[in-house]
């Protein structure tokens, strides 16, 4: 849409399209407000996206180039009388120290049946011609056992405005996608061979769907129960997470944590299984015997249970998910979240929706379009008109330099100066690996398991480390490979926090004795910030002005959740939030809708073609809300059924 | 603004939905009245099969419909050729189908899938086993499918290990279900029967009754596989203790084979002239061809039961022609004949001997090793320790601590005396509810193990004062007792089935609450009865006793009925042998 055409009135404007931004859109969408929802990136759902491989490795390239500081344009123009601007200062450092490594052969090779399967994983070959700079990143990571603070400066170094300043420019260029898929269809389409080979996995990228940030749905967490109430969850497919699993004297052991699973164990001792059960059900109820124990740590009081090592590291890292130092009553409440959401859809508290998270914000952007919301990408909001009296935002200068009037401005994290940010926390970073692996860490009779991993710190000082396995089936990763998340708070650099537990858990060039483990084809590091400590409000930002952080270390969905809704109830305190969605049969089609401004770039964030390059972004889309219908009814019958039996 | 969305309002939608209802129900009632009608005419032809269809399809639990559609079916049957009834039982299947997705316990959709699939000329027994399994995957304890299941199974022979699997698939994912672990108890006997010799020597002190015939271990499954099962039922009562699925199935294992049956004791008694026999079960004697050989020559007798409510009774008396044994200076053979049962039991009355028996005592056939196991002691006292350790973990468990009591009993009743006691005495606690059938069964522990003390003593004396007996059992293991003390219990009355101690003499129930003693009826040789501080409080609730010809003494001290008028005088009446009475 070019930039001419967009109404100079809205309620709210919303830069940014991650999980809060796109809740508070959906959200004031729904009860009626205008809602002009832009992000300066060529896809949805900004630090919460999912990337095709080919769209991973461009996402990979763009943190490694030059920022080049964008020149800041004067508006002052479009100022009147008692108005100033507040330029929008992009924070670039969401993103640091980027490290992508293949250890799989580039090519396929013709004669590898015949060799073994060792040599052709150790031949660290550098990934294919488009991705020169990764390669560099290898020599460095040799050496990295030093770790200075030369690694914390890196993201300095490789500041990325890159990324703003290509948004604008390459508005209906061909995406920058296409190069890797170039150097795949050089090699020839050949049977699939023992070990899949880089080639392969370009050519086969479009079955990727890589998250940037690795979370899951607690089955009765914040966002399930927003997904159901909002009907936003029949744009989307779950699965469930089917195993709980740790790390643990050097093995992956499943953890018992349902009834059926405790039965089934074969690792505990029937003392030990009643030990756990009466444990999981006495938990649920808050006693006077816990309450002595608050302030000191979970541990302790998990020692005094008298529950054996065993249960004891299952209930501490794998149930509660906490470290040994977390106070008790933390420990606790943690214990029985991760308890009430076991069965409602399954025999894991965990869903993981279907073709990745970045399916989330879009499926909320979706519902923001569908009642009127008008979306653009790869458009910015550069400054803010503020009325200097009130201190309120009048309108924003949008990178076309339009002045559009607003009642309200809501703006991700990332593009908030850090001069004009309270922070009262000191910068807090996750650490991420993303691997894909030719294997299940614990294999099983099904190939098609989804597994929740915990890895508690590996030596005193390292960080527990959350890893989430997905097979094929969650539509992730291609068919044969499993696509594998870390995630922990950062003690260092990604790298030097995870590759340690990567080394242990799985074949890498490095591993030593992991021959029954699955090998690494290809993984990639960074760093991210982790914004959790950031407050909505109290920025030296106008007052009608509200700041959504990125994602959070946590595994669950709460932090956006309840921000998205504190916004929302801190804008309009009367309204409901995100009430129903009427069915699709009491939605009145009248003949005649205004078609000249609905068409363009309305586009309700319909997820599989966003990102695979082929210029489709123009493509108009209709919203078709008869589709999925069945799932979401599937759904709910399935939640009567679970909440039958469970009172049975 | 555009791109709003607009909304039906709720009144518009409401209104909808009532005329689509309105619609739905015209339509309905014009098809089932057109049924009806098509039926009472006795047209069987396409159009009456869509109709009920139709009709089916929104209420599948409209029997009448099944009904008509059947007829119509066999008809259909008559006229068209095997390939086309496939076809049309095929048809039938896909829409049963659809039906049980609307009621997956709708009676009249699996009934009639069991009817169709039975008359299909080509079944596909694959499928209706897939489809079970789906449905079962919903709901593992809707009790149609399983049945249905059973029957395709059988049609189809799956073959049983497969289906073991199969309970082990559905006990898995929820153990919490009788369905499951009840076809386990059928699977298992089929497929890992026990070895057809007898156990080797299972029980301490080893005995000399024949080896258990074949047909009474046919439901015993073998040991190594009894044991695997102890372990999945252990993990499944350790997981969730209150979960009575397993402890049923856990009782099944530790089962015992079913006693033998035979005829356990013969009583003659010279003075009376009368035989008692003793049966290991209840039987009716006057059809089960019992036959009494006196030296030789079979008996003309009339066989009664020791109380006339009793149909079947373990014991039966009859009295020999007069005269026949009455010289104490002969010698006597008698042999009772169990035909039916090919079994016998002799018993020799000797010169100068006014009475004689022949019995396996309750100590040879370790009667009263509870309902549990045949199993080595070993496995039986595994098997107590860790309901121990489960009873540590959880001390009010009412099933753990019953299933101990039981393998207590099975190990040895005895010994484990006073623990037994203070289980009950918990589980009393516990479990108030049912704290009366708790005292039952400890009325009915304490009587076997007063049993056994009286057996190993070789005495005639049953003494269980004290005990707070709250009901009285295995009475025909009494046969041979002269001497009774119940004082100091709990019993209300004295029930038909204490007629079976033919040769009591003295009664003594003391302090207990009884009113009522129709069992005190017919005993022959009863001189003594002794009902002190009792709940007697008519003189019709004494009219039993008049049926004793001996009795002698009556105490009736501290009993309503003393303050009866003129109750001397009625009793002297009623009861005139009794010389001593205590009023």
């Amino acid at each position: 849409m070019a930039a001419e055409d967009l109404p100079s009135e809205f309620d709210v404007v919303i830069l940014g399209t991650g999980l809060a931004e796109s809740v508070v859109a959906a959200a004031f969408s729904r009860v009626g407000q205008r809602v002009l929802h832009v992000d300066r990136r060529s896809y949805y759902a900004a630090n919460w996206a999912s990337f095709t491989f080919n769209s991973l490795l461009t996402w990979i390239q763009e943190h490694h180039e030059e920022s080049q500081p964008e020149e800041a344009q004067d508006w002052s123009s479009l100022l009147e009388d008692g108005e100033e601007l507040i330029y929008l200062s992009p924070d670039p450092a969401s993103i640091s120290n980027v490290q992508a490594f293949c250890f799989t052969s580039e090519e396929d090779e013709e004669e590898e049946k015949a060799s073994s399967p060792d040599p052709p994983n150790t031949t660290e070959e550098k990934t294919g011609g488009a991705n020169e700079d990764i390669v560099k990143e290898t020599s460095e990571t040799e050496s990295a056992d030093s770790k200075e603070e030369e690694t914390k400066e890196k993201p300095e170094e490789r500041a990325d405005g890159a990324e703003e300043e290509q948004a604008s420019k390459t508005e209906g260029e061909e995406p920058e996608a296409d190069q890797p898929t170039a150097s795949a269809a050089q090699s020839q389409s050949e049977p699939a061979k023992k070990k899949i080979s880089y080639a392969q996995l370009v050519k086969e990228g479009r079955r990727f769907n890589i998250d940037l940030v690795s979370k899951l749905l607690y089955s009765r967490g914040s966002l399930v129960d927003l997904l159901i109430k909002s009907n936003v969850s029949r744009y989307a497919e779950f699965k469930n997470v089917t195993r709980i699993l740790t790390y643990r004297h050097g093995n992956v052991e499943q953890v018992p944590c349902s009834r059926a699973d405790v039965f089934a164990s074969r690792q505990l001792s029937v003392v030990e299984k009643r030990k756990l059960m009466r444990f999981l059900t006495s938990c649920v109820e808050e006693t006077e015997e816990q309450r002595a124990y608050n302030g000191r740590p979970y541990l302790e009081f998990l020692c005094d249970q008298q529950l054996g090592d065993n249960l004891q590291h299952f209930l501490l890292h794998s149930i509660a998910m906490v470290t040994e130092d977390t106070p008790t009553e933390e420990g606790l409440s943690s214990t029985r979240h991760f308890l009430r959401c076991l069965g409602r859809y399954g025999n894991t508290p965990f869903l993981f929706p279907v073709y990745g998270l970045g399916e989330i914000p879009q499926c909320f952007c979706r519902m923001c379009a569908v009642f009127g919301g008008i979306y653009c990408l790869r458009h910015s909001v550069s400054c803010l008109v503020v009325d200097k009296t009130t201190n309120r935002c009048k309108a924003v200068v949008d990178s076309q330099g339009q002045r559009i009037s607003c009642s309200h401005f809501v703006v991700e994290e990332g593009s908030v100066g850090t001069d004009r940010k309270t922070v009262t926390t000191p910068p807090r970073f996750l650490s991420r690996a993303v691997l894909i692996t030719d294997g299940s860490i614990l294999p099983s009779d099904s190939d098609q398991q989804v597994s929740m991993v915990t890895v508690p710190p590996i030596a005193a000082g390292c960080p527990a480390v959350k890893m989430v396995e997905l097979c094929s089936s969650t539509m992730t990763c291609m068919p044969g490979t499993y696509l594998v998340h870390l995630t922990c708070q950062s003690v260092g650099s990604a790298y030097e926090d995870l590759s340690p537990v990567v080394t242990k858990l799985f074949r890498t060039p490095e591993s030593h004795d992991q021959e029954n483990c699955p090998s690494v084809l290809w993984c990639l590091y960074f760093n991210m910030t982790d914004s959790s400590g950031l407050e909505v409000e109290g920025h030296n930002l106008p007052s009608n002005v509200f700041v959504c952080s990125g994602p959070d270390g946590s595994l669950g969905h709460e932090h956006a959740i309840k921000q998205a809704e504190l916004i929302f109830q801190k804008i309009l305190p009367e309204e409901d939030f995100c009430p129903p969605a009427p069915n699709p049969e009491d939605i009145i089609y009248d003949g005649d809708n205004n078609s000249s401004s609905a068409g363009g770039e309305e586009n309700g964030g319909a997820g599989e073609e966003e990102n695979d390059g082929a210029g489709e972004e123009e493509e108009e889309k209709k919203e078709v809300l008869e589709e999925n219908d069945g799932e979401e009814e599937k759904k709910e019958v399935e939640e009567e059924e679970q909440s039958l039996q469970t009172e049975e | 603004m555009h791109g709003r969305v607009k909304i039906k309002s709720t009144a518009q939608q409401e209104e909808e939905k009532r005329k689509e209802r309105e619609k739905k129900l015209k339509i309905y009632v014009a098809a089932r009245d057109a049924c009806f009608s098509k039926r009472k005419e006795g047209i069987w032809d396409d159009e009456a099969l869509q109709l009920t269809q139709q009709l089916l399809s929104s209420n599948p639990d409209f029997a009448t419909l099944w009904n008509y559609r059947r007829e119509i079916l066999m008809h259909i049957e008559t006229v068209k050729d095997e390939d086309e009834v496939q076809k049309v039982y095929e048809a039938e299947l896909s829409f049963l189908e659809s039906c049980l997705k609307v009621n997956p316990k709708s009676y009249g959709s699996w009934h009639h899938r069991g009817w169709v699939s039975a008359r299909l000329p080509r079944p596909d027994w694959a499928r209706e086993l897939s489809l079970c399994d789906r449905c079962l995957s919903l709901d593992d304890r809707n009790f149609h499918c399983w049945d249905y299941r059973r029957m395709v199974v059988k049609m189809s022979g799956v073959p049983v290990d497969q289906e073991l699997g199969f309970t082990d698939r559905l006990i898995g994912s929820n153990f919490s279900n009788y369905s499951s672990w009840h076809y386990r108890s059928t699977l298992l006997p089929l497929l890992h029967p026990e070895s057809p010799e007898p156990p080797s020597p299972c029980r301490e002190p080893p005995h000399s009754s024949p080896p258990p015939s074949p047909q009474t271990h046919s439901h015993r499954v073998c040991e190594e596989q009894l044991l695997k099962e102890y372990e999945l039922v252990q993990n499944a009562f350790f997981t969730d203790p209150n979960d009575q699925s397993a402890w049923f199935y856990y009782r099944w294992l530790l089962g015992r084979a079913e006693r033998e049956e035979m005829i356990s004791c013969v009583y003659v008694s010279r003075d009376e002239e009368r035989v008692a026999v003793a049966f290991s079960r209840p039987v009716n004697a006057k059809s089960v061809g019992l036959l009494l050989v006196l030296d030789g020559q079979p008996q003309r007798v009339e066989w009664r039961s020791v109380h006339p409510c009793f149909k079947h009774s373990p014991v039966w008396i009859c009295d020999l022609p007069p005269g026949t044994i009455s010289d104490i200076t002969n010698e006597h053979n008698l042999t009772v004949h169990w035909t039916e049962k090919h079994t016998h039991r002799d018993c020799a009355l000797y010169t100068g001997r006014t009475e004689s028996w022949c019995r396996d005592s309750a100590t040879d056939q370790e009667l009263f090793r509870s309902e549990l196991s045949v199993e080595k002691t070993s496995v039986l006292q595994s098997e107590l320790q860790s309901c121990n350790q489960l009873q540590e973990l959880e001390p009010l468990n009412k099933w753990c601590l019953l299933t101990i009591i039981l393998l207590m009993r099975a190990l040895d009743p005895l010994g484990y005396e006073k623990e037994t006691l203070a289980h009950f005495q918990t589980l009393k606690e516990v479990d108030s509810m049912r704290s009366a059938y708790y005292s039952d069964l400890c009325s009915k522990f304490m009587i076997e193990n007063t049993i056994l003390k009286m057996e190993y003593a070789e005495v005639r004396v049953f003494s269980i004062s004290d005990k707070k007996l709250t009901t009285l059992c295995h009475l025909d293991q009494l046969l041979l007792v002269t001497h009774i003390n119940l004082s100091s219990n709990q019993l209300q009355r004295l029930p038909p089935q204490f007629a079976m101690l033919q040769c009591l003499e003295v009664l003594e129930a003391d302090n207990n609450s009884i009113e009522n003693l129709e069992g005190v009826y017919h005993l022959p040789k009863l001189e003594e009865v002794l009902l002190k501080n009792n709940k007697i409080s008519t003189l019709a609730a004494l009219q039993p006793l008049a049926s004793c010809p001996k009795l002698k003494r009556l105490d009736l001290r501290g009993n309503p009925v003393t303050q009866t008028a003129n109750v001397e005088a009625e009793l002297a009446e009623l009861l005139p042998s009794v010389t001593d009475l205590l009023l």
